[in-house]
């Protein structure tokens, strides 16, 4: 370097050359605030998500809410019927979390009966990963002082849709989080600041964002998004509802569809795996489309309810093939194939697809989409 | 059971004794006391009756009010059916009128086959609806909508007076349609208080 290099600045922004990697913003065409984007997984490494581009769902927008004004507040079945600031709330104990969130309508293209070809993000990418930390629910909850009849939390949020869901209240007691924090700083406006409800392993409709009421209730409320919508219609006509748990799921993001590989040779397949029943206890992945599987290799430390990035190195011969990954987690689950999940589920069921994911290599080391 | 649950001002007192100056993680799995600020303020009812929006099942939470589909037929025009078609057909909206059956191929999943209450119709219409102008429908306005949307499901008729108490009594055709997987669902005819 000849010259002198850039001043200072006050927040560090991504190179200018990395400018494509991106969230990819699937929106309601007549409301503009409502839809999703999608976490650009193919282009990221390790396990925690840039707050800049964690996935978003929203229902109509993202409230901007002046943090000095915002309250909490808890009622119904309480002894005491507490308001809470944010101030307040930060001198509070600080627990920190490493928890992957996933929509529960990730990666449901895969129910269409054509692999749909687009990036593994944008397949896949309703689902991110990041360290929150904040106030143990537990601790406000036992201040409120919790009827004996209490069996529900009922949580809502202050953004233009009041999104509304109802939560155990064994598991609100249990590893519950009201996050002021992600990845060290302050929650971002559109992942729920000032406050935001972390449910750790569980859809991530129910991680409440912009938190502002928690009711305890001795019944769930049956809001529009327990009800409507996050239910999965099954073959039979009925559906499944209260589908909390993540089941586990891994997908391949390099090498992926958009991705190509330059001739025969060793590369390293990479992934990513989660489980919302715990630790992710191995990664199955094959490279001759499902004859043979191989362990492998888990990025250390392997934590309970988080993103775990698998690798394994390949020797690839420049002939097709197709790559897939199985996650097995702690409880004995193992991520299953589409047919099995389509035998059981049908194909109407639109939210929880996890099945396993198959990545075509092309003699050209072109990638696509395909079904096994 | 992971906690210490703390009533009244001894008890507080009593959980200071008990825990110097470690805090444990409330995850932690025996139980153990933790030191913590207690800097809720007391809430009056007129807080909770401005910011509760909760409506259950059976009715509690629905406000007073009323509508009928014919009064809630040039209101959902008007606001609505830009997005949701003037029949509830669907567009960028959701479609919330049919009754084809859910074990066809593609069903549509709406209102009339597939929500299992009425209250929270009212619930999501006065909550988050019109989706350009959230929660500006009057609770009259919100009644009729409700009605309006009941009556292209075939569920009400046209001048059938909608409110707190007949809005509950509706017996949804899809109220038995759903199968608790994680946790029970509200269990009888009418959800326990």
């Amino acid at each position: 370097m000849t010259v002198p290099g850039q001043a200072f600045t006050n927040y560090g922004q991504p190179s200018p050359q990395e400018r494509a990697v991106v969230r990819w913003i699937s929106a309601n065409r007549a409301v503009a605030g409502n839809g999703v984007s999608w976490t650009p997984l193919q282009d990221l490494e390790g396990t925690i998500t840039p707050s800049g581009l964690h996935f978003e769902r929203h229902h109509n927008g993202v409230p901007q809410i002046p943090i000095d004004q915002h309250r909490l507040l808890i009622h119904g079945l309480t002894r005491r019927t507490l308001t809470f600031s944010i101030a307040d709330l930060a001198r509070y104990p600080i627990r920190s979390q490493i928890q992957f969130i996933e929509c529960g309508g990730n990666s449901n293209a895969g129910w269409h009966r054509l692999p749909q070809q687009t990036q593994a993000g944008s397949l896949h990418g309703l689902a991110s990963c990041s360290e929150w930390a904040g106030v143990p629910l537990a601790l406000l909850l036992d201040e409120a002082g919790l009827d004996p009849s209490a069996s529900w939390l009922i949580a809502e949020g202050a953004d233009a849709a009041a999104v509304e869901v109802s939560v155990p209240l064994a598991k609100a007691r249990n590893d519950c989080l009201l996050a002021l924090y992600q990845n060290g700083e302050r929650i971002r406006p559109e992942n729920g600041y000032p406050l935001r409800l972390i449910v750790p392993g569980w859809e991530g409709v129910l991680n409440i964002k912009w938190l502002r009421r928690l009711e305890v209730a001795n019944q769930p409320v049956m809001a529009r998004n327990e009800t409507a919508r996050y239910t999965e219609l099954l073959p039979s006509g009925k559906a499944r509802m209260f589908t909390f748990v993540m089941d586990a799921k891994s997908v391949i993001t390099t090498p992926s569809p958009g991705q190509t590989l330059h001739g025969k040779g060793v590369y390293e397949i990479r992934g990513l795996a989660w489980s919302g029943r715990g630790r992710i206890r191995a990664v199955e992945v094959s490279t001759d489309g499902g004859t043979h599987w191989a362990e492998a290799q888990l990025q250390e430390p392997v934590l309970p309810l988080a993103f775990t990035r698998f690798r394994m190195a390949w020797e690839w011969s420049g002939a097709p093939t197709v790559l897939k990954s199985r996650a097995f987690d702690e409880t004995g689950y193992v991520q299953p194939e589409r047919s099995a999940l389509i035998a059981e589920r049908g194909r109407n069921g639109y939210f929880h697809y996890n099945a396993i994911v198959c990545w075509q290599v092309d003699e050209d080391g072109e990638v696509t989409h395909v079904y096994s | 059971m992971l906690f210490t649950a703390v009533s009244g001002a001894s008890a507080h007192c009593a959980q200071q004794a008990a825990a110097p100056a470690s805090i444990q993680p409330p995850a932690a799995s025996e139980s153990k006391a933790t030191l913590v600020p207690r800097l809720g303020q007391p809430a009056d009812d007129g807080l909770v009756a401005r910011w509760n929006l909760s409506v259950y099942p059976d009715g509690r939470g629905l406000p007073a009010g009323q509508g009928s589909a014919s009064e809630g037929r040039p209101i959902y025009l008007a606001r609505c059916a830009k997005c949701h078609g003037t029949e509830g057909e669907g567009g960028s909206g959701g479609t919330l009128a049919g009754r084809g059956a859910l074990t066809d191929p593609e069903p549509d999943q709406t209102v009339g086959n597939y929500w299992p209450y009425a209250t929270t119709l009212f619930d999501y219409i006065r909550r988050a609806m019109p989706m350009d102008a959230p929660a500006t429908l009057s609770n009259g306005e919100t009644y009729a909508v409700s009605a309006y949307v009941l009556y292209l499901n075939r569920i009400v008729s046209l001048d059938e007076r909608v409110d707190a108490a007949s809005l509950a009594r509706i017996r949804m055709p899809n109220r038995n349609g759903f199968i608790g997987i994680d946790a029970q669902l509200p269990s009888g005819e009418e959800p326990q208080r």
